[in-house]
């Protein structure tokens, strides 16, 4: 690897949603959906986001291709503050920064045809591209993405659910972006789809020189398309470095307890296996407890936990950053690793 | 090996739609023992929900139909059976946990009311005896503070408490037989962790038969003995948990077994099935399971292959299944 070139810069990103505060109450609560995350996405790299649900992921991604403005901090798309440029500058950041969804059913309106739905990013960007010559782009998008011609006059129930992803992707990927954020992409797919949409996403990143922001809540689709990871509780990244040392040394408790939670696809051994089960539900995202958000849940809590909040700092990898007064340093490989 | 406690045999069942009639099921048989799991591993469409509403009784008919087969518990066939005896069998002899709690329990009930409630019109209990067992219960499945829960309403616990007391709900009535339909589909990961936990160790202390319907093969492999595997309304193949993923005896079953992502290892390219489970009003002729098989011959295309034995304990629904079944195809 050479030297590495940021596209994406995440600064202390806050997001808080106020909540309650009615005409005679004074005090307002807010759901701190993200609470000061930062990060920085290379060009051609993958970084995963896993977590469970309420900690934040998908108001990241919101928030970071500007769906969403944040209460502080700063997303930067090559140098250009998103939330701050206006015009030009952020016509341009909208064609470089793309999102995909979950569910393209429900984000792809269902009165266009593909052709449609293909030719709009065009119609909004018209400078990107003359008129004659979009659709001769459409097609070259709909091959792209492994679907045919004849798909161009179709609606998008005549797709089945890992089509009309493909449908996503292509419209994603119109205006040729740099950066495309993939919210659970993969989540609502059928298992024997899930892998077809997972390389497709793969092989148009190393044509395209494309960067992933790639958020989803199953740790094994994660590690197979990530360079790095992080790993999201309450709105605060617990632990974020180089995937592999993320899966197989977590460091944080909660990264250890989430991996120990995932069902191993192996019956040889399973009466031996041991795991620590994490007790209760993450907590609602509404006034976090104060120190450490996961202390409530961990089986390392200590005091200290309660007072300070743990900041994330390089751990004792230097490929990984952790928040965790007490980092696992050496913990034993896992059972039923190779 | 005793007796099974559920039987179901040639099991069909067609839906009436406009566009005729769709076969949801065809010719599916399972056997569900005392203290044993059986997975029913499947994507969507492949009838294995289809299935568990049958053995419930809970297919709205029409525009549903059983059209063959019998379903056997303890000795009554529940599909020619009256209602009253049905009814009978449902809670006590087969009970079932779906995949959403908050559909599945009554809003406007506490979660106490619900349990008791049951309590007392099957078990004939007193007011106050149904509520003392209904704060039992739900400490059973592990509800904090239950004494006091007991008068919540199901909006007011999280996905996971909402799990637990439907399956509190369910084994109300010690049934013999528990079917759970995508129990942990909807929970985040530590959740869904903690519920098959309890799950199994429910099934252990009180020896029930249990049919686990899900399509995640992790789950499969931590909690099954016995897999089924169904595809487009049916059964592809069958085997124990450990031989089955040793070396699948159907295509369908080797190529899940290979696309699976896994925390383990970082193979940067998956494997891929191409194509996507069939809509079952458009099942393709042959094998349904043809246009996607990497090794289809003529025959697949003309021929629906029977379910077959290929080793003690093994059957597959597959020309070609000693090749697949020795590695050789």
């Amino acid at each position: 690897m050479g030297e590495r070139e940021v596209v994406l810069e995440v600064d202390s990103l806050v997001r808080h949603f106020p909540v309650g505060g009615g005409l005679l109450t004074r005090r307002r609560s807010a759901v701190q959906a993200v609470d000061g995350v930062s990060f920085t996405l290379g060009r051609g790299e993958t970084l995963g986001v896993v977590g469970e649900s309420g900690c934040g992921k998908s108001t990241l991604a919101r928030t970071v291709v500007g769906l969403d403005r944040p209460t502080s901090g700063h997303v930067r798309y090559r140098g250009v503050d998103v939330h701050a440029s206006s015009g030009r500058e952020l016509r341009a950041m909208r064609r470089s920064v793309q999102i995909v969804l979950q569910d393209p059913y429900t984000s792809l309106n269902p009165r266009k045809t593909v052709r449609d739905l293909l030719m709009q990013p065009f119609e909004i960007h018209a400078d990107v591209l003359p008129r004659d010559r979009r659709l001769a782009r459409v097609k070259e998008l709909i091959d792209l993405v492994g679907l045919n011609p004849d798909h161009l006059d179709r609606y998008p129930f005549q797709f089945s659910g890992g089509q009309r992803q493909r449908i996503g992707i292509a419209r994603a990927l119109a205006l040729e972006p740099e950066v495309v954020v993939c919210d659970e992409p993969v989540s609502a797919l059928d298992v024997s789809v899930q892998a077809q949409v997972v390389n497709l996403l793969r092989r148009l990143q190393r044509e395209l020189g494309l960067s992933y922001v790639f958020i989803a809540h199953d740790l094994s689709v994660v590690r197979h398309i990530s360079d790095r990871v992080a790993v999201m509780y309450l709105g605060k990244v617990v632990e974020l470095g180089d995937r592999r040392e993320v899966y197989e040394r977590p460091r944080h408790p909660y990264t250890r307890a989430l991996l120990d939670a995932v069902p191993v696809p192996d019956p040889r051994g399973r009466a031996s296996r041991t795991r620590t089960l994490l007790a209760g539900d993450p907590p609602s995202p509404v006034d976090p407890p104060p120190g450490c958000r996961f202390r409530t849940r961990c089986p390392k809590a200590q005091e200290v936990c309660a007072e300070t909040e743990p900041l994330l700092r390089i751990g004792p990898s230097p490929a990984v950053e952790v928040a965790c007064h007490f980092p696992d340093q050496t913990p034993p490989a896992r059972l039923g690793d190779a | 090996m005793n007796a099974p406690v559920l039987r179901v045999d040639d099991l069909s069942v067609e839906f009436a739609t406009r566009e005729g009639a769709v076969r949801a099921v065809r010719n599916v048989g399972l056997e569900v023992f005392a203290g044993r799991t059986l997975a029913l591993l499947g994507e969507s469409g492949s009838g294995k929900s289809v299935t568990a509403q049958a053995i419930m009784g809970l297919l709205d008919t029409p525009p549903a139909s059983i059209t063959s087969g019998s379903i056997v518990f303890e000795g009554t066939d529940l599909v020619t059976a009256p209602e009253r005896v049905r009814r009978q069998v449902n809670g006590e002899g087969v009970a079932m946990v779906f995949q959403d709690a908050l559909s599945a329990l009554n809003p406007v009930y506490t979660v106490g009311h619900q349990i008791s409630e049951l309590l007392r019109v099957r078990r004939k209990m007193s007011r106050s005896a149904a509520r003392a067992r209904a704060i039992e219960l739900m400490e059973r499945v592990r509800i904090p503070a239950a004494a006091r829960r007991v008068d919540d309403y199901p909006h007011q616990f999280s996905g996971g408490m909402r799990q637990r007391i439907m399956i509190a709900l369910a084994v109300a009535l010690d049934p013999r037989v528990l079917i759970a339909d995508e129990p942990t589909t909807a929970l985040d990961v530590t959740v869904q962790a903690q519920i098959m936990e309890l799950l199994t160790e429910l099934q252990r202390e009180n020896g029930m038969g249990m049919v686990l319907i899900t399509h995640d093969l992790g789950v499969v492999a931590e909690v099954a003995d016995d897999v089924t595997v169904m595809y487009a309304g049916r059964i592809v193949e069958r085997g124990s948990v450990e031989e089955l993923f040793e070396h699948a005896a159907h295509p369908y079953t080797r190529g899940l077994l290979r696309s699976m992502p896994r925390t383990d290892r970082d193979d940067d390219e998956l494997w891929a099935i191409p194509g996507a489970p069939p809509s079952p009003v458009l099942a393709p002729k042959g094998c349904a399971f043809h246009p996607r098989c990497d090794i289809a011959v003529e025959l697949c295309r003309s021929e629906q292959p029977g379910l077959e034995v290929i080793a003690a304990g093994r059957t597959s629904a597959c020309h070609r299944r000693s090749e697949v079944f020795d590695g050789r195809a």
